[in-house]
């Protein structure tokens, strides 16, 4: 299954945009399995560095874990001020505290502007980034939290099989 | 298995303790069947979740999901219970497996159906159909690409 639409100008890429690794996470912020992953991730971005390009779309699985949505609202409104990855990581490193308290407490910390980053997560612009991210997992044969795509094909496995194969493949 | 252009099979099972689904009454609407092997095996479950957030896109398409194993219908109200789905699993239950089989989707070795999806048009024609490797979550791509073909003749 491949990747539809492929990585674009929307997307929020961390690394080298040139790398030969295209690396796209489809997560949910309240899943534990991606939580899990999450610490892979860096570790597989530290390790091949500029070989790698990571890109992650949101896939909130709203029906099974209530924060999911305002979760990926909340990165989206700070991807606006410029700190999509800030908060993003900082999600993921306080996954037992998800909730609007987490979310402003971190705006604050980046220095951000409180109150437009409540209006931005309400927006229609954010909402319909996030509600396109899920659309495009679904069409992307997306079946559960996280799904990794590995330059544009779905990978069958979770974060430390793509450690294991980008190793073994590397070397 | 049944394939595209072929007729749906009618069949009329029970989706919840005191009510029953009849495929022909709802003509006018696509619909998917999901048949999958038993309540509470994880992959399953994982499938259904899956499902139960896609609703919304499904109904964009005038379709309706519903998922069809052999477990019975008080087995599939706790299911349901427990997993808040917000679709019906249907009991194909008595005589055992007779829908599936009917499908063509039927695991006699297990006594279980096997992973499939079939699309249906609003006149009661497959459109498409996918069986799926038992332990693999089939995901939602091909419905919705199944979906989009039907929706574009019109």
């Amino acid at each position: 299954m491949s990747l539809r639409p492929a990585v674009s100008s929307i997307d929020h890429v961390q690394g080298n945009a040139n790398a030969a690794v295209e690396l796209v996470e489809f997560g949910d912020y309240q899943c534990g399995f991606c939580g899990a992953a999450f610490p892979i991730v860096k570790e597989i971005q530290e390790t091949f560095g500029d070989q790698v390009k990571f890109v992650f779309r949101n896939f909130p699985l709203v029906q099974a874990h209530p924060y999911a949505r305002i979760a990926a609202l909340a990165a989206e409104a700070a991807a606006l001020q410029g700190k999509f990855w800030e908060m993003h990581d900082a999600i993921y490193m306080k996954q037992d505290e998800l909730g609007e308290e987490l979310f402003i407490k971190q705006v604050e910390k980046l220095g951000l502007d409180v109150d437009q980053f409540k209006k931005d997560m309400e927006s229609e612009k954010v909402q319909t980034k996030v509600e396109d991210d899920f659309e495009s997992g679904m069409r992307s044969g997306v079946n559960g939290t996280p799904s990794f795509f590995v330059n544009g094909e779905k990978f069958d496995g979770g974060a430390t099989d793509l450690y294991a194969m980008l190793k073994e493949s590397s070397s | 298995m049944l394939k595209k252009k072929e007729t749906a099979p009618d069949f009329t099972l029970f989706s919840a303790p005191d009510k029953r689904i009849r495929l022909q009454e709802l003509k006018g609407r696509n619909i998917i069947l999901a048949f999958y092997p038993a309540d509470w095996s994880p992959v399953c479950s994982d499938q259904m979740a899956l499902y139960n957030e896609m609703l919304g896109y499904f109904n964009k398409y005038d379709a309706d999901i519903f998922g069809i194993s052999v477990d019975s219908k008080w087995c599939h109200q706790a299911f349901v219970q427990s997993r808040n789905l917000k679709f019906p699993l249907l009991a194909d239950f008595e005589p055992k497996g007779e829908i599936c089989k009917k499908y063509g989707v039927y695991d006699d070795q297990e006594g279980e159906s096997q992973r499939a999806l079939f699309v249906i048009d609003k006149e009661g024609t497959i459109a498409w159909s996918y069986l799926s490797p038992i332990g693999t979550n089939p995901g939602a791509d091909g419905i919705l690409d199944a979906l989009e073909t039907l929706t574009q003749k019109l």
